[in-house]
């Protein structure tokens, strides 16, 4: 009805498309202020920082606005790439994401796949809210307990070590370069391997159960069901999975490190991106310089999900 | 069907990785908790695992008198509650304007929200942009810049368009606007999304601390998190130099039972209590919000 009858009033508008459009904006207009304070929110606070971004081209002084800064075109760009701290930041940025990428992205696959052999639903209940429990936590709380279970004074890591004659003397974990990628890496799979299993034992549970018993009647093993079975049907959602997760490839992580990390003697091998962002552009107010390097980042990020889309397009499955 | 040999050593594998796997994950919990109802200087002798040695509650009455940590703890409360009603309320309406289809521009208005979730500004542009507006040092940098979440938006609208038309329109015939059908049909119906959205929304309001560290330099503003961020970092740089005001270190000294350490295990307590809480509540709904998100990819 209401379509009808707007119609027609275009139809029988004879003042052309623009001023129809204003009466059927105006008949609309309830409808209209859902949106628009919406949208004037959501231009304010992303589309103004993107505009913002130009400071990476300029020289941008504290006080000055986003457009009455002088242009230096590449200059800050060029700067980063031969400052000393670029090989060490590239260095860490890599290792670190493709060490998270690589054993945080199977994870939780293989959590789902172990889980789901499990008969007993109590069980799997329990251990499934006490997996995800983590999660939930800020990384100020899970930094806080990593530090206690490794502290030199009475640390539980430490204190097993001791006990099981391994050490003589407590190691100081958080302060020795060699174990920082290791602390990470095992942080951030305790916290989300739980979580990140939800859709794939979701997408397990979608398998036709009549596959199992036919192939377990054919005498395959619950291994090889495992491998057979399972695993290939959740083969789609896992590479879309993937996809998003090598977008997020050059993103090493921010406020797990920033937390782990706190110890400067080790930023040699903690220092990445993002928190090389933080120091120089919130601590030490260089915003121009900051902004260039967060671009150089935000570039190579789209980079990677380029190519890893063409990977799995190549392989039949893509996200767009 | 009976298993195989091969079959039943796999499943005694599978439980007993569980089950040390569970052990691990809850262990560091279980050890703050034994700490922070500990003596403290008994603390620093070592050895505590998941029992407390020498049980006192003077950890926790010393949290609960400190001024600056209650008052943290206020903070994080009305940012979480505050933040995610009107989150979640702007973020809906939003939506269902979104969701009918005789919304002039909605294509366009379409592009501009999901632009957004691929590109911003990153941290310094933001960070500027909010210095600029004068939100730096006000309570309300918690709440404004995250009024609309453009996944929540798309997430409401997914659900909107799967309600029954009948509904809504023989709401129209009854007399009501679209703000009355949002109101008093629409939203009423859609209780399983709220909670999951709202939860989520609560956890990341609950669990931030970083942008309040550098939009925020009064004190009285910060929430738990942030503090409970410096006493940590005091408490690895350096035992005694702790960032902790004066009268509270006087205090702590008056006490002497309680040590850094002690202190910062009952904050993490007292600042993981509220999740903890409503954890065992929501978890059915969690389960079920993850599928939405991620599904709808």
């Amino acid at each position: 009805m209401a379509q009808l009858s707007m119609k027609q009033t275009i139809n029988s508008e004879p003042k052309g498309k623009f001023k129809a459009g204003l009466v059927r904006f105006y008949r609309q207009l309830d409808l209209q202020l859902m949106v628009i304070p919406a949208l004037i929110l959501i231009f304010i606070f992303s589309y103004i920082p993107m505009y913002g971004i130009m400071i990476a081209f300029q020289d941008y002084k504290i006080g000055h606005s986003f457009s009455s800064s002088p242009w230096v075109g590449m200059k800050h760009f060029i700067y980063f790439f031969n400052s000393p701290e670029f090989g060490t930041v590239m260095r860490n940025t890599i290792v670190i994401s493709l060490l998270k990428f690589l054993i945080g992205f199977p994870a939780p696959i293989f959590l789902a796949l172990i889980l789901n052999e499990v008969r007993k639903m109590a069980f799997k209940r329990v251990v499934q809210t006490i997996t995800y429990l983590p999660h939930f936590m800020s990384w100020v709380i899970l930094g806080g307990l990593v530090t206690t279970m490794l502290a030199v004074d009475g640390g539980s890591i430490n204190m097993l070590l001791e006990k099981l004659n391994l050490i003589d003397k407590p190691i100081t974990f958080l302060s020795l370069p060699e174990y920082f990628w290791g602390i990470l890496v095992t942080t951030n799979v305790w916290k989300e391997i739980g979580f990140g299993s939800i859709v794939y034992l979701a997408a397990i549970a979608g398998v036709d159960p009549h596959t199992y018993e036919a192939a377990s009647i054919d005498g395959a093993s619950r291994f090889k069901q495992i491998y057979m079975i399972t695993l290939p049907s959740i083969m789609p959602v896992v590479s879309i999975f993937m996809i998003l997760a090598i977008g997020n490839l050059v993103s090493a992580g921010f406020e797990d490190i920033l937390i782990l990390a706190a110890d400067p003697a080790i930023r040699d091998v903690s220092d990445v991106l993002d928190t090389y962002v933080v120091r120089v552009g919130i601590t030490n107010y260089r915003y121009s310089y900051a902004t260039a390097v967060g671009v150089f980042k935000a570039v190579v990020s789209v980079g990677l999900l380029t190519i890893a889309n063409f990977v799995a397009r190549k392989s039949g499955n893509s996200l767009w | 069907m009976r298993d195989s040999l091969g079959d039943r050593i796999m499943v005694i594998c599978i439980y007993t990785f569980l089950i040390l796997f569970a052990i691990t994950t809850l262990y560091p919990f279980l050890n703050a908790l034994a700490i922070s109802f500990n003596q403290g200087l008994d603390t620093s002798k070592g050895g505590l695992t998941i029992w407390p040695r020498v049980f006192t509650f003077e950890n926790y009455k010393f949290v609960f008198k400190d001024e600056r940590l209650m008052s943290g703890f206020v903070i994080s409360v009305l940012r979480t509650i505050i933040g995610t009603i009107t989150s979640i309320l702007c973020t809906a309406i939003f939506a269902y304007g979104m969701s009918k289809r005789e919304l002039m521009g909605r294509k366009y208005y379409m592009v501009m929200c999901i632009i957004t979730m691929y590109f911003g500004g990153g941290l310094i542009p933001t960070f500027m942009l909010i210095r600029n507006l004068g939100l730096m040092n006000s309570f309300w940098v918690y709440i404004i810049p995250g009024l609309i979440g453009v996944w929540n938006m798309i997430i409401f609208r997914t659900f909107f368009n799967g309600l029954p038309n009948g509904l809504e329109e023989s709401a129209k015939i009854d007399g009501c606007g679209n703000w009355g059908t949002l109101f008093r049909i629409v939203l009423p119906l859609s209780g399983p999304v709220i909670a999951t959205l709202a939860l989520f929304t609560a956890v990341a309001h609950w669990n931030e601390w970083f942008l309040a560290g550098i939009y925020i330099s009064d004190q009285n503003l910060y929430p738990i998190q942030t503090i409970l961020r410096q006493i940590l970092l005091s408490n690895i740089v350096s035992e005694t130099a702790a960032n902790l005001d004066s009268a509270s270190l006087a205090r702590m000294q008056q006490a002497k039972t309680v040590t850094s350490k002690s202190l910062s295990m009952a904050t993490m307590m007292v600042a993981t209590l509220p999740i903890i809480s409503v954890y065992p509540f929501v978890q059915k709904y969690f389960v079920k919000g993850v599928l939405v998100g991620s599904l709808k990819e």
